[in-house]
């Protein structure tokens, strides 16, 4: 008898108890419990607040240099200072902080749903498809992803598209392992094999079976993904090689100040760098919360 | 009688979890003379483990004793400090639990294992000690233990390693032994060679034993008194014999009447316990049986029985035959078996005398010519392939070749190893076999083409040893239930609702269950999801691959009452692998026999059992542990351990073990004969034939 000896204590019979919500619902309630995630939510509902919303209660021209406002320090009218060519440092808070956003949850998710359905194939097929689809990965994750980002982006004319392209390219590499070694695990479970002997094939094995038992995983990972690729929006934007100006994100931003460094003009570094700091750990917590949330395994006990 | 060396007064036990605190223990008395056995029997859940460990004070996470006293030798361990406790287990109270795959360190070398305890609780040498440790090795039976000194516990099979586990609880020559469920995790024949090992060095040795099963078979022999634990409470306690001779308690009684071996009449169904055992998470009132019970009248339902003798009122003396129930049965009344209970209300119907008589009539459905099934022993693609590493492989299954007719169930038995899984998964085309083939209703599967073997799986389906683990966690059990209908493309959504809820009708189980999800039910109720998926596609086979050995006895019975009755009323063909004998020979038309990856035996399963022609059936027969404290010891319990599937034997694979081996076993292998009547095949040089049984009673 394997089964533990609490277990026959927490079934009741089914019939009397209300209907059980689901695990989405289930995770939602546990990720509420927790504080840290439920600090990183909320933070990051702000920085979006402050990055879509902002700018209309706070209306800022960032089309237009104005050499006449240029470098001013915070104070009425320019709460956070003006940069070198006289945009208001507030306004362009928010404005870059678009193209850092869009661009890093769409290039994470991105990564992520490539990576998933690719790790999941290469573990559910196993033999010499996870072998080659493996190696592959391999190959790619050995070229430094810094390197290969600048070679690309002074290949081709950096947009939000091809950002999101680039830096989804890179980054589908390590949910791909993850997600393969998860389905790994799973191929081997009973209901899978439960599955193959309805007459059921390989689509719906990875569709049905194991992607969503491995969304507790891919949820977590996205997360740290999305993360990691607003940061190297932030990399690629602070060599030069983001989106052409009027536009910005906070790692142009950040190059564009730290020229003024010597010059004592703070209020164009540590804002667009508090900013970077804060979305990346916000992104960090709220996935540690997930990773929690999702352990919460309600078959045991 | 001398001063009892453990007492537990009024035990409270209490666990905090997540879903609330369980009153895992509500008021637990027990005593232990010095050199007395104890058994705690009880289904999961009930308490006994509790018991057995809150003891030692190793209580789980949570857990905590909130009242009442745990007397050893004069020490109350309940408020005893952590020190004293460290003090004592190991040393005066000794531990074995139930698996000894992860009661021993894998880094460890046995040596170092046994003499741990005897380095922490004396003032002894490191030499002292491990010269201790062979000692103790020699004494639970563990062959060369000089050499074994310095093994680790990998090398050893699970019998050997459970004995290593009772040596590490022997060494420092405790005065108390708790075993945990201590044969649980072992085969028949080992599980008998551990038993009878507990039971003479427990005589040797003088201590007091605490014996925590599930298994009535298991205690009947080896323990003066037991205690049966029902809702974290003892429903009675009486001396072994009156106890098996006249179980007073509904509950006890419903648990005898349960069991596979009570019914040798195979055609009944199985006595069986409606419902389930309490949650413990609040206190019920009345007595916690009352609800499963047939004879619960209001008194029952209102007050709490307490434990008596039913003398006087008074505390029970510890020896006498005290139950906690308000209608105990008659202590005349004599047989246990006989003892029926009232028929329940949302009992099965009853329909004695009519199954068992529909087999070898119907037509052959399934028929295995031959099947093998070896897998290389190193599966890495770079392994070495070179000719020195060729032949290096497992012979899980060697040419198996029988007949499974339509409607009939063909049990399959053998120890664990013995292949008997890999036949079942080679059978529903979970593996393709090495050599052999499998016809399905006359077709060859090898020659189905991927379509015809897509529409083969709306035929042959597996019933899976643990539901839970067979079914996607994140499906609601309506998904679960309608995926076989989806993937095989019947009917349209509507219409597999109906069958879905058809189909939860068939196993008993509320309409209301497609909205919930697997780990909502209990052991028991996913079992019957998964016969209910496994019926799903109106298969004329299923293969039931341990189906019921993860249950408790009360909900075995129900399963197998359920399978039995589908059966009859569907005609679905069972191929029921199973260890457990008294389970095949209740459910099974026939039987057969294997032994590491052949059928050594088969037949009518009336025949195999009545009179088993190999020496393998007999072995295992004898081995069994027949609930009956007055059971004479068996004739010729079987010795020694299944070598590895690796290395089969020549010639016979059963040689190394049988007490008939001759010459001719190690070179020639027996070809299957039927040398008693037709039907009941033995493969055996020397068959246990009426004509040819002289060598048998000296064995």
């Amino acid at each position: 008898m394997t089964i533990p000896a609490l277990d026959a204590v927490g079934a009741g019979p089914p019939d009397a108890a209300p209907a059980v919500p689901g695990p989405a619902r289930r995770a939602l309630a546990a990720l509420t419990r927790n504080k840290l995630a439920l600090a990183g939510a909320l933070v990051l509902l702000a920085l979006f607040a402050f990055c879509f919303l902002g700018p209309l209660l706070h209306p800022t021209d960032q089309i237009h240099t104005d050499l006449a406002q240029a470098g001013r320090a915070p104070g009425v009218g320019h709460p956070l200072g003006t940069t070198d060519l006289g945009y208001d440092q507030l306004g362009r808070l928010m404005y870059g902080g678009r193209t850092s956003l869009e661009v890093g949850l769409a290039a994470g998710l991105l990564a992520t749903l490539l990576g998933t359905v690719y790790g999941a194939v290469a573990g559910y097929c196993g033999g010499w498809v996870d072998a080659v689809l493996m190696r592959i990965t391999d190959a790619a994750l050995a070229i430094p992803a810094l390197f290969l980002l600048v070679v690309v982006a002074t290949l081709i004319t950096p947009s939000k598209p091809v950002l999101i392209l680039i830096i989804a390219s890179v980054a589908w590499l390590s949910p791909a392992r993850l997600i393969r070694g998860e389905a790994l695990a799973l191929r081997s479970r009973d209901y899978l094999h439960a599955m193959r002997l309805m007459g059921g094939g390989g689509g719906r094995a990875v569709f049905r079976h194991i992607v969503p038992n491995a969304v507790g995983t891919v949820l977590v990972n996205a997360t740290f993904q999305v993360a990691d690729a607003i940061l190297y929006v932030a990399y690629l934007s602070f060599l030069g090689l983001s989106v052409p100006p009027p536009a910005a994100d906070w790692g142009s931003l950040l190059s564009a100040g730290i020229t003024y460094t010597q010059v004592g003009h703070w209020w164009l570094i540590f804002p667009p760098g508090l900013a970077i700091v804060l979305v990346v750990a916000a992104f960090n917590c709220l996935g540690d919360g997930l990773r929690d949330a999702f352990d919460v395994r309600p078959a045991k006990g | 009688m001398t001063d009892p060396l453990l007492r537990v007064e009024d035990l409270h036990v209490e666990i905090a979890g997540r879903g609330g605190t369980v009153r895992a223990l509500d008021g637990v008395d027990l005593t232990l003379a010095p050199g007395e056995a104890l058994g705690i029997v009880g289904e999961s859940g009930c308490g006994k483990t509790m018991t057995a460990l809150s003891v030692l004070g190793l209580l789980p996470p949570g857990g905590r004793v909130t009242g009442g006293r745990i007397l050893f030798d004069g020490t109350d361990l309940a408020a005893a400090p952590e020190r004293v406790l460290r003090g004592i287990r190991g040393n005066t109270v000794g531990m074995v639990f139930q698996d000894p795959l992860t009661s021993l360190n894998p880094t460890v070398t046995l040596g170092a294992q046994v003499a741990e305890p005897l380095l922490l609780h004396r003032k002894v040498s490191r030499a002292e000690a491990w010269a201790k440790a062979e000692e103790t090795l020699r004494l639970v039976g563990l062959p060369r233990p000089a050499e074994r000194l310095r093994h680790y516990p990998h090398q050893l099979s699970g019998g050997m390693r459970q004995r290593v586990a009772i040596a590490m609880a022997l060494i420092c020559e405790p005065r108390l032994l708790i075993a945990d469920e201590p044969t649980t995790a072992l085969d028949v024949t080992t599980q008998h060679q551990i038993l009878e090992l507990l039971d003479e060095l427990r005589t040797r040795l003088g201590m007091a034993l605490i014996l925590v099963t599930h298994d009535l078979g298991v205690i009947a022999r080896r323990v003066d008194r037991v205690a049966v634990m029902y809702g974290g409470r003892i429903a009675e306690r009486a001396p072994v014999r009156p106890l098996f001779a006249a179980p007073r308690h509904r509950y006890t009684q419903a648990l005898f009447a349960a069991l596979p071996d009570a019914a040798t009449d195979a055609g009944r169904p199985l006595a069986t316990v409606p419902g389930l055992p309490p949650s413990l998470t609040s206190r019920p009132t009345g007595c916690r049986f009352a609800p499963r019970c047939g004879f619960a009248t209001d008194l029952c339902r209102a007050a709490e029985p307490e434990l008596t003798d039913g003398l006087d009122g008074a505390a029970p003396a510890d020896t006498a035959h005290a139950v906690a129930c308000f209608h105990p049965a008659d202590p005349a009344a004599g047989d246990p078996a006989a003892a029926l209970l009232p028929p329940h209300p949302a009992g099965e119907a009853r329909e004695p005398g009519t199954a068992g008589t529909l087999g070898n009539t119907g037509e052959p459905l399934l028929r295995l010519a031959g099947l093998s099934k070896t897998y290389p022993l190193h599966a890495s693609p770079f392994a070495r392939r070179g000719p020195g590493a060729r032949g290096r492989e497992i012979s899980a299954v060697a040419g198996v070749s029988l007949t499974v007719r339509r409607g009939e169930t063909f049990g399959i038995v053998g120890e664990s190893g013995c292949g008997k899984s890999t036949l079942g998964r080679m059978v529903v085309g979970l593996e393709p076999p090495t050599a052999g083939s499998v016809h399905f209703a006359g077709r060859d599967l090898a020659t189905l083409t991927k379509r015809e073997l897509r529409a083969h799986r709306r035929r042959v389906q597996l019933m899976f040893q643990d539901s839970s683990a067979a079914m996607d966690p994140r499906m609601r059990v309506g998904a679960v239930l309608r995926e076989p209908l989806v993937i095989q493309g019947i009917g349209d959504r509507a219409e597999q609702r109906r069958r879905v809820a058809g189909l939860l009708d068939d196993v008993g189980l509320p309409r209301g269950a497609v909205d919930r999800y697997p780990h909502e039910f209990s052991g028991g109720q996913r079992q019957r999801l998964g016969l209910a998926r496994a019926l799903a596609l109106s298969p004329a086979l299923v293969v039931a691959d341990e189906p019921v050995s993860a249950l408790d006895v009360s909900v075995q019975a129900q399963i197998l009452n359920l399978m039995r009755a589908l059966q009859r009323e569907k005609g679905i063909g069972y191929l029921f692998i199973s260890h457990d004998l008294a389970v095949v020979r209740h459910l099974a038309d026939s039987v057969g026999v294997m032994y590491l990856g052949k059928l050594v035996e088969t037949g009518p399963a009336r025949q195999v059992f009545a009179r088993p022609l190999h020496p393998y059936t007999r072995g295992l027969l004898d081995s069994a542990n027949t609930p009956d404290p007055d059971a004479p010891p068996p004739v010729s319990p079987l010795g020694g351990e299944t070598p590895s599937a690796a290395a089969p034997p020549s010639g016979c694979r059963f040689r190394t073990r049988c007490p008939r081996a001759a010459g001719l076993c190690a070179t020639t292998e027996p070809p299957p004969t039927e040398p008693e009547t037709p039907g009941h095949r033995v493969a055996c040089h020397f068959p246990l034939t009426s004509a040819g049984s002289r060598g048998l009673s000296s064995g």
